[in-house]
């Protein structure tokens, strides 16, 4: 039987790992979707200290057991945060490429496409 | 009255500049009309509420300067939820000079601002407004979350600024800024939460006194926690391999905001000094002085960097940033010496090297709009319409940016190398501070000999000179550096009691969270651990 922990740690590990590498790469599209990747990597990890539980309220009632609430408000508080730059940032990757030209994060220039085949003419 | 607004002076310096935001984000926008702004009703409104506003918060950060220097930890809790689990906002010695510190860079900022720069975009002053509730903020919380919280917002709203006039090598810079900042909240968040993970806690004042209780294999997650958060807070304040970023972002971004920025790595440094020096100081138990090791070396090899960088560099903007970089590394040297000497001398340094940095920013622009099409770049070109007065600018800026006596830089150098005595790292602390103050000096007399002297006869001299409403703002930086200097023996004694202030972990125990803080035991848990899982059939 494969724990809930486990899980749930490969799983945080396996998208961090995804979100480094779209970060690393030359163009700003991927580099925002690996920001994006990043950012829902830590939510899991930040939830994930509170302790996992099972069938515990997060919240202090009657039962004898309670979840850790705390980290349940950080990550409300990250996803927000995280949304709102996010949106910041695919506005500033579009505007660097319509003032540059280019998406590439160095502002480096596409080499020249190779002249498009000529249209057939009718 | 006057008990009212000193009893809700920690927040209000935060509400100042977010109402003022608001105010000035309903008043609407004057930038973007098709005259740039210039001559609005609009914008001169807003001109007059930002300085009235800056104005203002210079005024409260003086009291709350003056209410500290009493000695007086004033802790205010949001809403009046008790401490630990509600939101402290704690104004101590440190963070009202960090909120004095805000004030005089930003007054001046605006005020240069509005010769013209506010109107080159949309929303100038409201985002300047925005950034500065980021910062006071910064300085007055006492929760590490709640310090996340507000480097977002000065972030935020520095990524706007940052790309202030737009053009293509703003926004090339500004995403390569925006996503390596991205990045380090993500760091930051980890870190964070390694550390309530350990602890249970995020208040700083609960933090120092839990940190110590954490042994064994938990300490060793917890520095890792630590560690994660040293690397972020010196990406903030351009720590050695951190610090690439810093140059390109301050060179590109008009003068005002860059003025603005130079307090923008000192927010890297005063995290530093919380949560590494104090939280995970001395008296840490098992995470003591987890940062020691790394700091002091990477702080020398920062200050080596800066000023190898200044001397290369091509522009006087650039110059200036590697010069910050720089400043940075003298100010985390002291820090990573871990003594209250070094650590007084590191604020004064601190204060001097902001304001310095600032002034010179704004000179640069003073200077690359006389010299025709050669702009700020450090190449013979058409001679200056103001040599003597932005001469006189620049040697003083130079002289206190390298140290020289009489002039603060020399002092808080000074201050330093006569803490750094009794210390083991002490041979190579004193090489890399003169050897940086001497190479700071060569780079700017480069540049000076260059920019002064170096005319081209073939062109004509620019025939306008700066307005007063660009010079008087630069003059007023200077003019806080020499007073830095006139008023050295008060600010020193601020700054001793300030670093002592910050070791007292119990008396600032007791103000955040009450008397009973250290009589009972800290060890009772806030949550439960769940219990160990059944063995399913």
């Amino acid at each position: 039987m494969i724990s809930m922990e486990f899980l749930v740690a490969s799983g945080i590990g396996f998208v961090t790992a995804l979100g480094i590498y779209l970060l690393l790469r030359g163009r700003s599209y991927p580099v925002v979707l690996g920001l994006s990747l990043l950012g829902y990597a830590v939510n899991v990890f930040i939830f994930a200290m509170g302790r996992l539980w099972q069938s515990a309220p997060p919240i202090l009632g009657s039962g004898a057991v309670c979840a850790d609430p705390l980290p349940q408000a950080l990550v409300l508080t990250a996803i927000v945060i995280g949304f709102a730059t996010t949106g910041f940032v695919i506005e500033l990757a579009l505007r660097s490429r319509q003032e540059g030209g280019t998406d590439h994060v160095d502002g480096r220039r596409d080499a020249p496409e190779a002249p498009a085949a000529a249209e057939p003419r009718p | 009255m006057m008990s009212t607004l000193m009893n809700h002076l920690p927040v209000l310096v935060v509400l100042l500049p977010a109402f003022t935001a608001m105010t000035l984000l309903l008043l609407g926008d004057a930038g973007s009309d098709e005259h740039g702004g210039h001559g609005h009703a609009r914008l001169q409104w807003a001109r007059r509420i930002a300085l009235g506003s800056g104005l203002l918060g210079l005024a409260l950060a003086a009291l709350a300067v003056q209410q500290a220097s009493e000695g007086v930890l004033q802790v205010y809790r949001v809403g009046d939820w008790p401490a630990p689990y509600g939101i402290a906002l704690v104004l101590d010695r440190l963070g009202a000079l960090m909120l004095l510190l805000t004030a005089l860079v930003a007054l001046p900022a605006l005020w240069y601002a509005c010769g013209g720069w506010d109107g080159h975009g949309r929303h100038f002053h409201a985002l300047f407004q925005f950034q500065l509730m980021g910062l006071n903020g910064a300085f007055v919380t006492g929760d590490l979350f709640n310090l996340f919280v507000f480097f977002e917002v000065l972030l935020i709203a520095s990524y706007v600024l940052m790309a202030h006039g737009l053009g293509r090598e703003r926004l090339r810079v500004g995403l390569q800024y925006v996503v390596l900042n991205l990045a380090a909240s993500a760091l930051f968040l980890v870190g964070v939460a390694l550390i309530y993970a350990k602890t249970g806690t995020l208040n700083l004042a609960d933090l120092a006194l839990r940190v110590a209780e954490v042994q064994g294999p938990d300490a060793a997650l917890l520095k890792a926690g630590a560690l994660i958060l040293l690397v972020v807070f010196g990406f903030k304040a351009a720590l050695l391999p951190l610090a690439m970023w810093l140059p390109a972002t301050y060179a590109a971004s008009c003068a005002p905001v860059a003025a603005l920025f130079a307090i923008m790595t000192k927010v890297g440094v005063y995290a530093i000094l919380r949560v590494h020096g104090v939280v995970f100081g001395v008296g840490a138990g098992d995470s003591a002085l987890v940062a020691e090791p790394l700091l002091l070396p990477l702080a020398l090899g920062t200050s080596v960097l800066g000023v190898l960088g200044a001397l290369a560099a091509n522009t006087f903007q650039r110059l200036v940033a590697w010069l910050t970089v720089a400043s940075v590394g003298t100010v985390l040297v002291a820090l990573g010496l871990y003594q209250t000497a070094a650590w007084a001398a590191a604020l004064y340094y601190l204060v001097n090297s902001t304001l310095v940095v600032a002034a010179l920013f704004l000179l640069a622009e003073l200077l690359a709009a006389q010299r025709g099409v050669a702009g700020a770049r450090l190449e013979p070109a058409s001679a200056l319409a103001q040599p003597a007065l932005l001469g006189l600018m620049m040697l003083l800026g130079a002289a206190s940016a390298a140290g020289l006596p009489p002039l603060p830089g020399f002092i808080g150098k000074l201050m330093l190398l006569e803490a750094a005595g009794p210390h083991p790292w002490q041979v190579p602390v004193w090489c890399v501070v003169l050897g940086a103050g001497f190479l700071t000096l060569v780079g700017l007399a480069r540049a000076g000999s260059i920019l002064f002297w170096h005319v081209r006869e073939d062109l004509p001299a620019t025939a306008s000179g700066a307005s007063a409403k660009l010079l008087l703002p630069t003059l007023a930086l200077l003019t806080a550096t020499v007073a830095m200097s006139v008023f050295a023996d008060p600010l020193q004694r601020y700054t001793q009691a300030a670093a002592e202030q910050l070791l007292e972990r119990e008396a600032y125990a007791r103000a955040v969270l009450g008397p009973q803080a250290l009589s009972e035991p800290t060890t009772r848990p806030y949550r439960f651990e769940p219990p160990a899982q059944e063995t399913r059939p």
